[in-house]
């Protein structure tokens, strides 16, 4: 599989080529008793022009991955390499690498136009670049009419973009964004995430992106790092992130997902045949690399599934149907499997179809084509 | 749509009536002031124009000589008027000496403020009580201790000589010096907590904003930090400027009584010099210098904030 080739650490190579790359970074915080392994053999690279997610929940460490990065924080083992270039001890003033702050952190006794020069006036650039970069800049967020309101004196989404002008207006080989959107309400985020989209393919800038929000993630990022406890679980795309899950933490924290225990009857070249306890035997296709023996836990998403009256054949799974939620687009449809697992089936909805289940029938559950994945546990 | 006008007018009324009375809450606070603040201050002026008594206090009869005598000084011989130099000397030196202990204190304060500032929040509750131990000293003894450290035999000379730095003690006692060293380190409290307190509200991200917008230390500290303490900075530099102005404790220990300050001249009115209108008269001259002061700073000040937006 793709992504743990790049987990593992890469040829010199590779550290040359990408944009940021980090080795084995491990960072502790504390000492003694209060000691907290916040990153642990951390291992990544990422390519330029990319816009890379670091997914997770909050404490999995994808805040102190960015501020290593930043240069606010030092890695306690580990190298950061910026085009090729060790930066893991460099103060975060002498990298190429600006950052928008979850909290904006605008400077409150500056105007918005003061606010996005302060970097371009700490490079010591001459007068006249630095005011046509800030008209570049106000005018890409569009903030054109607001140059010389105080910061404290526009609105959230105002100063969000304020933020992110600031941090480009430099024009940094990486932009990192911390949690950024959070604050914004619901509207405000989906008009952000396309902005942003823009931004970063106007720019040509690899922007770093850190969020607890799995669909932000999905819908903006070209690859995505999934963390948990200091580790980074599984690097890929989007698409290989959601259907190719490695493992249980992954399939679970990104979107919805059933897990069914099942026991392996044989392996063969990238294939398994499985017994599922609360079903029939499946085929299955393995990840790179993995030769599952004995119990092993099985995730097939809602929306790869299929509900069946009894009469209409087996399926992969029997059980009784429980419960049917309507949502519009598409009915849920909650079956207590054999083995007393809940398994949930997601399926579309037509204009013209009227509900063929009731509750508490007898019903069968069959998969669309590869759509089981073996985790590893 | 009437009955609506009404009954908003209705919770209008009872609102204002409830403003109106509730001014009679500050009335303890108020009658404080009057009493404490405004009462004696009315005394003192009162005092400055009458005249003096022959063996101190005062004889109820209305003259300016008190006035005339803070400027100028009449020679007791032949009678001729001359500016009254001592006055402005010792004037003179207040403000300087005033100015420069403003100016130490705030070089030791701000980085002590910064240092707790900076600290975990458990810990600097323990810094902030190890900086108001002094406070529980009695100002004389304090002053004495220090006395004590610089005087020709003090800690500082023994030490120096000890090790053979110097071989005569250094003169430090009785000078400007002396008096300088006493007031920082008394007043030095007055501009640690104001500082802390604004320091503590700094949003530290800003700090590092700037640091990743390629602003090094100095430049991290000049444009950002001391913009926003500012208003402790100031706070720190009035609460330590205007008492050093009419200090008299300090100056009369340490500085021997040779080296004079506004607050010793006063002092001297009211007492061997048996003079009270004058002394009163110099009090109301030091207010004017303090009042003067303030009202120039927050003229700036609302200059400054009117010019942003």
């Amino acid at each position: 599989m793709d992504e743990r080739l790049e987990i593992a650490p890469a040829e010199s190579d590779k550290s040359l080529e990408a944009a940021i790359y980090a080795e084995r970074v491990t960072k502790v915080f504390g000492v003694g008793k209060d000691k907290v392994l916040a990153l642990h053999d951390v291992s990544v690279a990422i390519e330029k022009n990319e816009f890379f997610t670091l997914l997770g929940p909050s404490g999995c460490g994808k805040t102190t991955l960015l501020r290593l990065i930043a240069g606010f924080d030092h890695p306690t083992e580990g190298l950061i390499m910026l085009h090729g270039q060790d930066i893991s001890h460099l103060p975060p003033y002498q990298r190429s690498i600006n950052t928008v702050f979850q909290s904006y952190a605008l400077f409150p006794h500056m105007t918005v136009a003061q606010n996005i020069s302060f970097g371009l006036e700490m490079l010591g650039k001459p007068k006249g670049q630095i005011k046509e970069t800030v008209g570049k800049m106000l005018a890409l967020v569009k903030m054109e009419d607001l140059r010389n309101r105080r910061t404290d004196q526009i609105s959230g989404g105002q100063q969000q973009r304020v933020a992110l002008a600031r941090a480009l207006a430099p024009q940094p080989q990486v932009l990192l964004l911390d949690e950024p959107l959070a604050a914004l309400d619901y509207k405000l985020r989906k008009e952000m995430q396309i902005e942003l989209k823009r931004l970063q393919h106007e720019t040509g800038i690899t922007f770093i992106f850190v969020t607890h929000d799995q669909e932000e993630a999905l819908t903006m990022s070209d690859r995505i790092a999934v963390m948990d406890a200091g580790r980074i679980l599984q690097i890929g795309t989007p698409r290989q992130i959601y259907n190719h899950p490695i493992e249980r933490f992954v399939a679970d924290f990104i979107g919805s997902t059933n897990f069914l225990s099942a026991e392996v009857l044989s392996t063969g070249d990238r294939q398994a045949r499985l017994k599922l306890s609360a079903g029939e035997e499946v085929s299955v296709e393995l990840p790179d690399g993995m030769v599952p023996s004995g119990r092993v836990t099985a995730a097939v998403r809602p929306e790869y599934s299929q509900l069946m009256a009894e009469s209409g054949g087996k399926g992969d799974l029997q059980g009784v149907l429980e419960n049917i939620v309507y949502f519009g687009t598409d009915t849920h449809y909650y079956i207590r499997l054999a083995d007393e697992t809940m398994f949930v089936t997601r399926s579309q909805n037509q204009r013209e179809d009227t509900e063929t289940f009731k509750v508490g029938q007898s019903v069968g559950v069959a998969f669309k084509p590869n759509s089981v994945q073996v985790l590893r546990d | 749509m009437e009955n609506k006008a009404a009954g908003s007018n209705l919770v209008e009324d009872a609102q204002r009536k409830k403003t109106q009375k509730s001014w009679l809450l500050s009335t303890p606070a108020l009658l404080v002031l009057a009493s404490a603040a405004s009462g004696p201050l009315l005394i003192v002026l009162v005092y400055s124009f009458i005249s003096s008594g022959e063996y101190g206090g005062v004889v109820w009869k209305f003259s300016t000589d008190a006035w005339y005598n803070v400027v100028f000084h009449r020679d007791i011989f032949d009678g001729t008027l001359a500016l009254a130099d001592a006055h402005l000397i010792i004037l003179w030196r207040s403000i300087k000496l005033s100015f420069f202990t403003t100016v130490t204190t705030l070089a030791i304060g701000f980085p002590t403020a910064y240092f707790i500032a900076t600290r975990p929040r458990k810990t600097r509750n323990i810094w902030l009580f190890l900086i108001t131990i002094p406070f529980w000293t009695n100002l004389l003894i304090r002053t004495f201790a220090i006395l004590e450290v610089i005087r020709n035999e003090g800690l500082i000379n023994i030490g120096l000589q000890t090790f053979g730095v110097i071989d005569a003690p250094i003169q430090m006692l009785y000078t400007d010096f002396a008096i300088m060293v006493g007031m920082t380190y008394v007043y030095l409290p007055l501009m640690v907590l104001p500082l802390y307190a604004s320091m503590e509200r700094l949003d530290f991200n800003l700090v590092e904003a700037a640091y990743d917008l390629y602003a090094t230390r100095n430049k991290v500290l000049r444009r950002v930090i001391i913009p926003l303490v500012k208003p402790g900075i100031i706070a720190g530099s009035i609460l330590v400027f205007i008492p050093s102005l009419g200090a008299f404790v300090t100056p009369r220990v340490l500085g021997g009584g040779k080296k004079m300050m506004l607050g010793n001249l006063i002092e001297l009115q009211f007492g061997a010099g048996r003079n009270w209108p004058l002394g009163a008269a110099l009090s109301i001259t030091l207010l004017s210098i303090v009042m003067i002061a303030l009202l120039i700073y927050v003229r700036t000040t609302q200059r400054n904030s009117d010019g942003l937006q």
